[in-house]
């Protein structure tokens, strides 16, 4: 690759990019939906099962419960935002409009990496947009925290929507949405230690959540705001860090052999 | 000099039942500067051709070169080469069209300082630049085929693509699209390689290749495909038309084709040879007049059947309705 090629893929990456940010920016309606539902989960099941929970989960809680599933819930929201964003790819193929991209002078690979720029970069926005609700929970965060959260939710994030891509890039219908929506996305969400701790459950649940990589994301979260972790970080951001290079490298084989 | 080259190109799709061969070893060249049409009924395979040479698909078999890149070992060439105007809308409705025609520079890498001067041109030569900060969602559909050909062009393109660039519209619009087609040759260095099913259209063409089940039956300019039709095309309603057939077949040596109660013959210089016919017949003729032939009857005569524009205005009718149903 000469590097004029090579400026020309830079540069249709960031326009993807570009596409996917300014998009998201005016869909208000979306970005307080995005907002509202995690927060229902967090107050509303958060404090229903709180009132139960403690007791039974003991002390691997190590405190409030509202508090124990907050970095959970900024986990969901990145896990559904990074989706969302990867899956419109399906939308942009009804419209017609993925037809305008692939005739363009760019690598296809580029087109792949663009969408997964473009979805982590809202996915952090949208993540931070939860900061807002760790006075409300007992949580305090600090500049410090934040300046660390940034990088790990785009981490994150990079690796969701790149298996987002991966799973969409051959769908052609809004119809594959519920199958991504059931056997990816809330499969991923409960079996990522969320809701509840991860310690002293059923074997075959184990194996789930050691192979969920939503797992050491929150386990990642959790440990910057509560100082509770399950693994290392070193171990947590390598994991997902690994798992994101082997997905956005599918994606990009599978759009470069074209549609 | 020839912008585009197609040598024995075929394309076969995989279905359940086997193969289908859409465009079976089509061999053509379009000249530099050239207006040149597809012409061909529903699933003749226009449009697969059109993606073949636009990168989208990869042929089966051939080679083709445009503006001479080879299509596929050059991909990126040929795409900064070519703009495209697509039978089916490709516009990203939530971006106002300003926004859609950047997005379009900046992926063709349009230079920064040229931009925005080349965006207002073509944005005026379509007459949408008093609409350029509307979302693209408000836009009637001639006006977003009005924008998707002035995004094909932002780009300096030495070919533009245009497939089925009227369809769907209504007669008012599709002649107005054709007079920003006659308006662009004028004003730009650009070769226009289009796709129809409408007979009128591809008479607007330098040059016609008529294409029916994969594979270019004729290919030539509209006035020469026409004189292949021996001048001037007769029609005329007898009363006894067996008889009446015979009877022109053995006097003129002509072959009368019968259509829908009419008989139809093809003779030279129409215009002196009817007063004589009229004079001449041993049987009563009830109605008879005289055209000069349409491409309509060079597709009749090369295939045997009408291209049927009904059949496919109500097949484009439906498709969109079920296209708006979806939204």
């Amino acid at each position: 690759m000469g590097p004029d090629e090579m400026n020309r893929n830079l540069m249709g990456i960031y326009t993807i990019w570009l596409r996917d940010v300014r998009r998201f920016w005016r869909d208000k309606p979306r970005i307080i939906g995005a907002t509202i539902q995690p927060a229902l989960f967090l107050f509303l099941l958060g404090t229903g099962l709180g009132k139960g929970i403690i007791g039974s989960f003991g002390k691997d809680l190590k405190g409030d419960y509202l508090s124990f599933i907050y970095p959970g819930i900024i986990g969901m929201s990145i896990l559904f935002t990074s989706i969302f964003s990867a899956i419109s790819i399906i939308w942009d193929r009804e419209i017609g409009f993925l037809k305008e991209v692939m005739v363009a002078p760019i690598s296809r690979w580029a087109v792949a990496v663009g969408k997964a720029f473009g979805g982590s970069t809202v996915s952090v926005f949208q993540g931070c947009l939860m900061l807002i609700f760790a006075p409300f929970v007992n949580v305090h965060i600090n500049l410090i925290m934040v300046a660390t959260l940034i990088p790990l939710i785009f981490l994150i994030a990079f690796s969701i929507t790149s298996l987002g891509i991966v799973a969409a890039a051959r769908m052609h219908s809004m119809q594959g949405f519920q199958v991504i929506m059931n056997f990816l996305v809330l499969p991923m969400f409960f079996l990522s230690g969320a809701m509840f701790p991860i310690t002293n459950l059923p074997k075959w649940m184990d194996l789930f959540i050691a192979i969920n990589p939503l797992t050491y994301g929150v386990d990642a979260l959790r440990g910057i705001i509560l100082g509770m972790n399950n693994y290392p970080l070193i171990m947590d951001v390598g994991l997902i860090a690994g798992f994101g290079i082997v997905m956005i490298s599918i994606a990009m084989v599978i759009f470069g052999k074209g549609e | 000099m020839n912008i585009i080259e197609v040598v024995n190109l075929s394309k076969n799709f995989k279905t359940k039942k086997g193969f289908i061969t859409a465009v079976k070893d089509v061999s053509f060249n379009v000249k530099r500067g050239e207006l040149f049409g597809f012409l061909g009924p529903n699933g003749a395979g226009k449009t697969t051709t059109i993606n073949i040479l636009c990168t989208l698909l990869a042929p089966t078999s051939g080679r083709a070169a445009l503006n001479s890149y080879d299509i596929v070992s050059n991909p990126n060439e040929v795409r900064q080469s070519i703009g495209l105007v697509f039978q089916d809308p490709s516009l990203d409705e939530r971006l106002t069209a300003r926004e859609n025609l950047e997005f379009h520079a900046m992926l063709y890498n349009v230079s920064k300082s040229l931009r925005n001067d080349r965006i207002k041109y073509v944005l005026k030569m379509v007459e949408l630049y008093e609409r350029k900060d509307d979302m693209v969602n408000t836009f009637s559909g001639g006006m977003k085929r009005r924008l998707e050909i002035a995004r094909g062009l932002l780009h300096y393109p030495k070919v533009l693509f245009l497939d089925e660039p009227t369809l769907g519209l209504d007669p008012q619009t599709r002649s107005h699209i054709w007079e920003y087609i006659h308006q662009l040759r004028k004003k730009e260095d650009i070769t226009i390689f289009l796709t129809t099913h409408y007979m009128a259209e591809a008479e607007n063409c330098d040059r016609v290749a008529i294409i029916d089940y994969g594979e270019i039956i004729a290919i030539d300019s509209p006035d020469n495909l026409k004189k292949q039709i021996g001048g001037d095309v007769v029609s005329l309603v007898a009363e006894e038309k067996a008889m009446a057939k015979k009877t022109i077949e053995k006097e003129y040596s002509v072959s009368v084709m019968e259509d829908d109660g009419k008989l139809y013959f093809e003779v030279k210089e129409g215009e002196t040879f009817l007063p004589k016919f009229i004079k001449k017949a041993d049987f009563k003729i009830l109605s008879i007049s005289l055209r000069r032939p349409t491409l309509e009857d060079v597709f009749l005569k090369l295939t045997g059947r009408h291209i049927r524009e009904e059949a496919a205005e109500a097949d484009t009718a439906l498709k969109i309705h079920a296209r708006r149903l979806r939204k």
